[in-house]
């Protein structure tokens, strides 16, 4: 027998109590995880609505949300013409309600727009898009839940529209949403002229500089940042992230606080039984290293059933048929990492008090009291 | 070296911060090897007395040399528990989860004494006591002298030079108490091992080479 043995004999011989714990940081775990790649994801998933094929977005400046942006048809027609853009996308976003959906997010993009171009088409074809002023095109997840089939007359809003194709894309927002042709959505949302931002596509990266300075000297009103800048700067993007660690921490210290009950508890039903130990000759630091290695030990079994969990739960969740396609998890390794620094950090400080109380166990007067 | 093994030197313990004296100027000296018995009624101090000699708490005034260490210092305290006393009570104290093999092991585990030196120990220490049959069992399989044998085992696996049994017999029939106390004896002669027994039994007290009576914290030996 050596130390660790002991510790896991321990744990072994006390299997409910080291369960509990175990279970308290897999949930912590599982549910941090989950929220965050769920958050993540769909922050991803919106990113992609904005970024498709391009590197630049303009919109109006200090708005708080881009729903809430005007970008003048004259300032797009004016950034096309710019001798450091490729392309540039108008988008209009708008959100409407139907029958039994409180919240369907609307596109309106030009015909040319290669988040339609670059759809696979379930029904109808690319090449028509536009072409008719009253047809709306149903992303495959809002053609579902609308029960609506190519030539089908649906009800959005206020709106009555024939259906002109089905579409999926690479996106599950997207694909709960409706595209519009440009000119339609700025009829259908009275914002006749106007787009939510313009997607840009540089000839080179780096004239970037060049073709911002070159814009928010020209339009005072409207600003312009990388997809990056915009990813890390977007106040929705932050409020998310942060919401979601938030959220996630919270779950967690659930985990951890269960933990430092099971291994404080663990210590308080043991305190002959490490006045034993004493006794026996364990200093004080190993009376301590005992409780933490149990608490360690439990909290990397939890983390990887945690884990386990969490991929399990993702897996599941992004199958769902009534979820299917709303659901993009996210997991990236530093954020794996961040959720196990989180989770070991917290499962040993949960473990510190016991460990010290074990530590200043005086084998004569527990013995004796006991 | 000294020729006593155990030097005890107007040592004074109470308890509840001072309200509760349990001894008063303790004082005594024990050579190396003997057999010597604490005997006293219940709460006359002896456990008290054996927990200072062996480390285990601390005395409020007085002056204490077990082997040549100071059982005031922290240091030396964990040094006594762990290669120079070995401590046997009355109740055991063996941890009920573990088994025979796994209790015996434990202050070798905080010595650090390598595996199979350990093992070797075991198994010579466990035949002797003829526990070797139970090496794998529980606590809760034993009988109480099976159960007072592991923690005598438990107590020489670091090859202590004194042993400090508190009443090792008193929860024991007698015949089994009788076995217990004859081992102790035994070890005491074959090993050379000090040992300081505690009890409030006049015959196992007056089987010893000297004793000291206890008595409501006062310490004199008494003639055999």
């Amino acid at each position: 027998m050596n130390f660790l043995k002991l510790i896991i004999t321990n744990l072994l011989r006390h299997r409910i109590r080291a369960l509990f714990g175990v279970l308290g940081i897999t949930f912590g775990v599982a549910a941090m995880l989950c929220v965050l790649a769920v958050v993540l994801g769909a922050i991803g998933m919106f990113r992609n609505i904005l970024e498709s094929d391009s590197q630049y977005l303009v919109f109006e400046r200090n708005v708080s949300d881009l729903f809430f942006s005007s970008v003048p048809e004259a300032a797009w027609l004016a950034v096309e013409q710019m001798p450091e853009v490729a392309a540039g996308d108008p988008v209009l976003f708008g959100i409407v309600n139907a029958a039994g959906h409180p919240v369907i997010t609307c596109f309106g993009v030009a015909a040319n727009n290669p988040r339609v171009q670059g759809a696979e088409w379930l029904a109808g074809q690319a090449e028509d898009f536009g072409q008719q002023s009253d047809r709306v095109y149903l992303g495959v997840r809002a053609a579902e839940f609308l029960a609506a089939g190519l030539g089908d007359s649906i009800e959005i809003g206020k709106g009555s529209f024939t259906v002109g194709g089905i579409l999926k894309t690479k996106n599950g927002f997207e694909d709960g949403g409706v595209f519009f042709p440009l000119d339609l959505a700025q009829r259908y949302f009275s914002r006749q002229g106007l787009a939510s931002i313009i997607s840009v596509r540089l000839n080179s990266v780096s004239e970037g500089d060049a073709f911002k300075a070159r814009v928010e000297a020209q339009f005072s009103d409207l600003t312009v940042l990388a997809n990056e800048e915009f990813s890390s700067n977007y106040s929705q993007f932050k409020i998310l992230t942060a919401t979601a660690w938030a959220v996630g921490l919270c779950a967690f210290l659930l985990g951890g606080m269960s933990v430092a009950n099971t291994m404080t508890m663990s210590v308080f039903t043991r305190i002959r039984e490490i006045a034993i130990l004493r006794v026996c000759g364990f200093s004080r630091v190993q009376a301590a290293t005992l409780i933490l290695g149990e608490g360690l030990i439990i909290a990397s079994v939890g983390v990887l059933c945690g884990l386990l969990s969490s991929f399990l739960l993702l897996y599941i969740l992004q199958r769902v048929p009534q979820l299917q396609g709303y659901i993009q998890a996210s997991v990236s390794a530093s954020m794996v990492l961040g959720v196990l620094v989180t989770a070991l950090f917290t499962s040993i400080a949960g473990s510190i008090y016991p460990a010290w109380f074990a530590s200043r166990i005086q084998p004569a007067e527990a013995l004796r009291y006991e | 070296m000294s020729e006593h093994a155990i030097i005890v030197r107007d040592v004074c313990k109470a308890f509840d911060q001072g309200r509760i004296p349990v001894l008063r100027n303790v004082s005594l000296q024990i050579k190396h090897g003997q057999r010597v018995a604490l005997w006293g009624s219940s709460g006359s101090g002896k456990t008290s007395l054996l927990n200072l000699i062996g480390g285990l708490d601390v005395p409020d005034a007085g002056q204490l040399n077990t082997f040549g260490l100071n059982p005031a210092k922290e240091a030396d305290r964990l040094e006594l528990r762990r290669s120079v006393v070995g401590f046997v009570f009355q109740l055991h104290n063996l941890i009920p989860y573990l088994t025979v093999r796994e209790n015996v092991l434990i202050p070798a585990v905080a010595l650090g004494v390598p595996k199979l030196q350990a093992e070797a120990k075991l198994r010579e220490i466990l035949e002797r006591l003829q526990m070797e049959h139970r090496m794998h069992h529980r606590m809760q399989d034993l009988s109480g002298g099976e159960r007072q044998r592991t923690a005598i085992a438990r107590a020489l696996i670091n090859g202590p030079k004194v042993l400090l049994a508190d009443e090792p017999t008193g929860a024991l029939d007698e015949a089994t108490g009788d076995n217990v106390f004859e081992l102790l004896g035994d070890l005491s002669r074959d090993l050379g091992v000090t040992v300081v027994i505690a009890t409030h039994e006049r015959r196992f007290a007056e089987a010893c080479q000297r004793i000291f009576r206890v008595s409501s914290g006062h310490v004199e030996e008494a003639c055999k």
